[in-house]
């Protein structure tokens, strides 16, 4: 067991690395002087001049990436020109709101979605299961800022129940909080639901088909032991995968949710960033929001352990 | 067999089953009626589409939902099962009536524990307590002969091996020592020796508690071995049943008689050997190591094949037999540079082939013909079967028409339609297919022709056909072949010299009829003694 | 699967199968959910052309004087050669005094574009690398690294990060929702050519001596040709999307050329007074979006049902 939990940390070295490798190209692919581009439009040739003895760009470019990685490793994402902040103290700020809304989405979602995939599977072709593949359809194509506005315009201004935008700390007022939660979850839930509903609903129905559910009927066990005894426990492993792959879709919506409800996250961070054209920020978030992806689905990959004994070498 | 007086545990009349429609006829069963008397063993055997695996079925109440009984009862110790509602065929399920599976790999839950999974049906079905439900389960595995009961019940399916999987599929269909046990294939995908325990298994344990069998097979080998009476089905009708001493020896329905006709004899028919013929192939201590690869993972080594020996002259052929895993169709791929061989030398007449670059290698695939197992498989769909068949000519220089004047005559060759050509693979039966893969090796003139279990997935009467056809090739072309084969009996009946291979090793090599009259290594003996039905002759029928 | 399956339904799918095969793009057409999608991408497709005589005027034409009109408003504007006209505008004007409608109808140019554009050139791309990578077993490991280390990054920022590398424009929004789609169609097309090239049917060609690129082109590539029209119908749907996000961040396709996201933008500051210019934007957007995605579900059911056992 801690045999495969090392190998899998050690199978994520290379990913992060080529990551590491593709961030930092980024910068150096862009047309110009990267220290220009880095100290922002308003710098004097000073400042550019000191970044670029600070990030070494007189060197090779394998010596840049050498002294940019370790910057990296020691938690130093460099300064923000147009935050006038390190990168650093930026991303302590802002990671509240981001990692309030993942937590609250998965929870809503996954809450949600497994037991109507699983409805869904359970009475393939009737009407519950065409309800949901229907929304599933639906939740897929309604980009995230559209459901957005829709629910602000329902439930914030027609009915006045639930603050239009805005954020307040946790600490600060739990209540205040948890009403501005609400929307901005429920917007990014759809998409999130419309995936995992489905995916459940295909594997199970796969398991289903399978010959040990057969053996199972046999025994003459109901179906709904069949079902959440047999089928459900085999279905995990796709259904946690999937769950693992759809943190990118939560990261990528929360930049367009934090920015329709504004709420002061990483997302809106990016944007704010891109549009300053601010790279040391836009460089540390991508990275981390990357690490962070890999990270949990390594954490899921160790988590089939759990379900299926065969995964252990 | 003087079972008749009692009250059978199972009595299908009438029964009749329908296809959805669309399909390639109406009903899957067709007014069968059959009974099974307690203690006793009835096989259901037919090929493939005649509906067996569907009475099975229907009895358990586990039919596909595209497949509705439309007549008929069913009735298990006088109760209709066909009439009763889904919680009473629950009830009788695994208490009176229990089922096993063809694929025990697949059969049991990969993610429950053996002892948990037997442990389902007890708490489902009675009212026992922990303990008394393991003890009885310990009981069960002990009886069932697996070794270290206790540990068995703590492993997980992927832990045992495929005998012991099907064990414990007997052990959970029997604990409740139900009236009626329905064994679909149970062997079919098992190897020969471990197949002769199971069935021996199986009777035993029917016979000690006097249960009625609903065995179903392909294989009258099997039948042979198991059967106390036989229905023979084609094409979901029941063409004859009776003891099976008499279906066996004395069948009056024309099909039976086919059918049994053609199962191959496991005596060898006395061949010609000539020691003329010049050497086409000759394997010098081959030798194929498959080695996991990755950083991360434990490097896993399997040699699937070690120092093997072999040689075929013209107008021979050579049978590889062996279990499954011995390395049988390692040697063949290796020899049709499929796979590279890791160690030995393959000499194609004169010529090296083992260590040679693909690209100087081209020229010689010519002379290797290899035809695959699965028909369905082994032509590209998207392309018609002349298309297929004139490829190789075509990229070894030859014109076009001259390709298809060449395809025409193969086809003659392998008796199908020339002017067929032009159909797409999708169109043919299976038996036609390999025909066809026939054809195309035939179609590049080869010195040397590979069958790779080239019969195996046919059924039995088709399977006769094309083993006369090869045969026949081999004969007129005066080609060497190398047959590959985990049957025995077709092994006995095709060649003129066998090798059995296990674990990767030649184990005994010489001509069949000595090989097959007098094995002198153990795991041969061994393996010829499970051969089921070996004591059994089957006659040769006139078809009528 | 079953044994019941082995036995009968197969021997009855077979005979089905006869005329499946040379059938099955006709199935497809048939089927309900590509009719239905079709027609409405159709419909979407047939707008975009039609634009300029959809009663449109210029979708950029500024008007001080007719600013922030809720939709049925009838609006006075200048001709160019000085005279003035009236029109009712059905959706209303954007804070510039620009005809939402005349910008909704030509966006759908740029969505449809966008769509298009990012599914063919990710699939061409794709296709090509996933080739190589399939069959030249010393490059696998590299490629497919360099594949692994770009799924690793989330779409959209991957997007966000190309983009504000390139500055905003059409061709960089496109090349910028390409590139972390790639991986996906490469890892789709490397694996049908790992699984087809077991096949007993390619290990016959090989040994009749069929050369390399043969091989590749006769008997492997065919097999990719059904996925990835499904996966390129998703990518085109998920493209389409990702634009209209990077335009409403302000991030994408510059204001200039109208595109249903960067009209939203538009409406977002005004949005508790005047919602009709996201409304609106995104009623076309959603069901433009989920016409493809009802047309790839419908050809996924019948051109690559295994596929759609598994998602």
């Amino acid at each position: 067991m801690i045999d495969f939990i090392v190998r899998r940390l050690i199978a994520i070295i290379p990913v992060l690395t080529v990551v590491a490798i593709l961030v930092f190209l980024m910068l150096r692919l862009t047309p110009g002087d990267p220290a220009a581009v880095i100290a922002g439009d308003n710098a004097t040739s000073d400042q550019i001049a000191d970044i670029r003895t600070k990030l070494g760009l007189n060197e090779p470019i394998w010596t840049q990436f050498v002294i940019w990685i370790g910057n990296m490793l020691q938690g130093n994402f460099g300064e923000s020109f147009f935050f006038k902040k390190t990168v650093a103290e930026l991303i302590a700020q802002r990671i509240e709101p981001t990692l309030a809304l993942a937590v609250c989405t998965l929870i809503f979602a996954v809450s949600i979605s497994v037991p109507i995939g699983v409805l869904a599977a359970y009475r393939q072709g009737s009407l519950v299961d065409r309800v949901v593949m229907g929304f599933s359809v639906v939740g897929f194509s309604v980009p995230g800022f559209v459901i957005g506005y829709c629910l602000i315009y329902v439930f914030a201004i027609e009915l006045g129940w639930l603050p239009v935008q805005g954020y307040i700390r946790i600490g600060v007022n739990f209540w205040g909080f948890l009403e501005r939660m609400i929307l901005p979850s429920l917007t990014l839930s759809v998409g999130f639901i419309a995936l995992i509903s489905r995916i459940t609903r295909a594997s199970v129905l796969e398991v289903l088909n399978e010959d040990y559910i057969r053996t199972a009927r046999a025994k003459g066990l109901s179906n709904r032991v069949v079902l959440m005894r047999h089928a459900l426990r085999n279905a995990a492993v796709p259904i946690l995968t999937v769950i693992g792959l759809g943190i990118a879709i939560l990261i990528g919506g929360a930049v367009v949710t934090e920015s329709v409800f504004g709420l002061p996250g990483l997302g809106r961070l990016t944007v704010e960033a891109v549009l300053s054209r601010d790279f040391p920020t836009i460089q540390a978030v991508i990275l981390m929001f990357s690490v962070v992806y890999v990270v949990v689905n390594l954490l899921i990959d160790i988590s089939y352990t759990l379900f299926d004994p065969r995964i252990r070498y | 067999m003087s079972t008749e007086a009692k009250r059978p545990v199972l009595e299908v009349r009438n029964l009749s089953v329908s296809l959805p429609s669309g399909a390639d006829r109406v009903h899957a069963v067709e007014k069968v009626s059959f009974t099974v008397s307690p203690g006793e063993i009835v096989c259901l055997v037919g090929e493939s589409g005649s509906g067996k695996s569907v009475i099975a079925f229907t009895v358990m109440g586990l039919l596909a939902k595209a497949l509705k009984p439309t007549s008929g009862e069913i009735l298990l110790e006088g109760e209709n099962i066909l009439a009763a509602s889904e919680t009473r065929l629950r009830q009788l399920r695994c208490t009176r009536m229990s089922m096993i599976f063809q694929e025990p790999m697949t059969a049991l839950n990969p993610v429950m524990t053996c002892g948990e999974q037997i442990d389902e049906v007890l708490n489902t079905h009675t009212k026992l307590d922990a303990a008394a439900r393991k003890a009885k389960i310990i009981a069960i595995l002990a009886r069932v002969k697996l070794p270290e009961p206790e540990r068995i019940y703590a492993s997980y399916p992927h832990q045992l091996s495929g005998g012991q999987r099907q064990r414990i599929m007997i052990a959970m269909a029997l604990v409740l020592d139900p009236v009626l046990l329905i064994a679909d294939e149970p062997t079919t995908a098992l190897d020969v020796t471990t197949q002769a325990e199971i069935l021996k298994l199986i009777a035993e344990l029917q016979d000690g508690q006097g249960t009625g069998v609903l065995f179903i097979t392909h294989d009258f080998g099997v039948v042979a071995e198991i059967a106390h009476r036989v229905a023979v089905l084609r094409w979901g009708e029941l063409v004859e049943m009776g003891p099976t001493e008499k279906i066996l020896s004395r069948p009056e329905h024309s099909y039976t008689k086919m059918l049994i006709s053609s199962v191959p004899s496991i005596h060898p028919v006395h061949r010609d050997v000539r020691k003329d013929g010049p050497t086409v192939l000759r394997t010098e201590k081959l030798g194929k190591t498959y080695s996991g690869s990755g950083f991360f993972q434990k490097a896993r080594v399997v040699r699937a094949a070690i120092d093997v020996d072999l040689d075929i002259r013209r107008g021979e052929t050579l049978g590889i037999v062996g279990e499954s895993g011995s390395g049988k169709s390692t040697v063949a791929r290796c020899i049709a540079r499929l796979i590279d061989p890791s160690e030995g030398k393959i000499f194609l007449g004169d010529t090296e082939i083992a260590t040679m670059k693909a690209s100087k290698l081209r020229p010689h695939r010519r002379r290797v013909q290899i035809v695959f197992q699965d028909p369905y498989r082994s032509m590209n769909p998207r392309i018609t079967i002349g298309e297929s068949i004139i490829e190789g000519p075509m990229n070894f220089g030859l014109k076009r028409d001259e390709a298809i004047v060449r395809a025409r005559k193969l086809m003659e060759t392998v008796r199908l339609d020339p002017n067929s050509l032009d159909r797409y693979p999708h169109q043919f039966s299976g038996g036609q297919r390999q025909r066809i893969c026939i054809a195309r090796a035939l179609a590049m003139e080869p010195e040397l022709l590979i069958a790779d279990e080239a019969v195996s997935a046919l059924d039995v009467s088709v399977q006769k056909q094309v083993l006369e056809l090869l045969d026949e090739i081999r004969v007129r072309l005066n080609l060497a072949v190398l047959f590959i084969t985990h049957d025995l009996r077709v092994a006995a009946q095709i060649c003129d010299y066998v090798a059995v291979m296990s674990k990767g090793r030649v184990v005994e090599y010489g001509s069949a009829e000595q090989v097959f009259g007098s094995p002198k290594d153990d795991y041969t003996k061994a393996l010829f003694a499970a051969a089921p039905g070996r004591n059994w002759e089957f006659g040769k029928f006139a078809a009528a | 699967m079953s044994a019941i399956s082995e036995d009968v339904v197969d021997s009855a799918s077979i005979s089905a199968a006869s005329t499946k095969r040379r059938s099955l793009w006709l199935l497809a057409i048939r089927n309900p959910n590509v009719i239905i999608g079709g027609t409405i991408l159709a419909i979407m497709l047939l707008i975009a052309a039609l634009a300029p005589v959809l009663g449109t005027i210029d979708p950029t034409r500024i008007d001080p004087a007719g600013r922030n009109k809720k939709p049925g408003t009838e609006i006075t504007y200048k001709l160019d050669d000085g005279t003035t006209a009236k029109r009712v505008a059905i959706m209303g004007t954007d804070s510039l005094g620009r005809d939402v409608y005349s910008r909704v109808i030509y966006g759908t140019r740029v969505s449809l574009a966008v769509g298009v554009a990012v599914a063919i050139i990710a699939v061409l791309i794709g296709t090509i690398i996933g080739l190589i990578s399939g069959y030249v077993r010393w490059l696998d490991g590299f490629i497919m690294r360099i594949m692994d280390g770009l799924m690793a990054i989330p779409g959209i920022l991957l997007a966000i990060a190309l983009v504000s590398i390139w500055r905003a424009g059409l061709i960089t929004v496109i090349f910028a929702i390409v590139v972390p789609d790639v991986p996906r169609v490469v890892r789709l097309v490397r694996s049908v050519v790992l699984t087809v090239r077991e096949e007993p049917y390619v290990e016959g060609a090989i040994s009749v001596g069929t050369p390399t690129w043969i091989l590749m082109f006769r008997h492997i590539l065919p097999n990719t040709v059904a996925p990835l029209i499904v996966q390129g119908t998703f990518l085109a749907a998920a493209a389409i999307l990702v634009e209209a996000a990077l335009s409403f961040l302000g991030i994408g396709i510059p204001p200039e050329i109208p595109s249903w996201g960067n009209i939203m933008a538009e409406g977002r500051t005004l949005f508790r007074v005047f919602p009709h210019n996201i409304f609106f934007p995104g009623i076309f957007l959603a069901l433009t979006v989920l016409a493809i995605n009802i047309m790839g579900d419908g050809l996924r059911d019948t051109l690559d049902p295994k596929m759609s056992k598994k998602v």
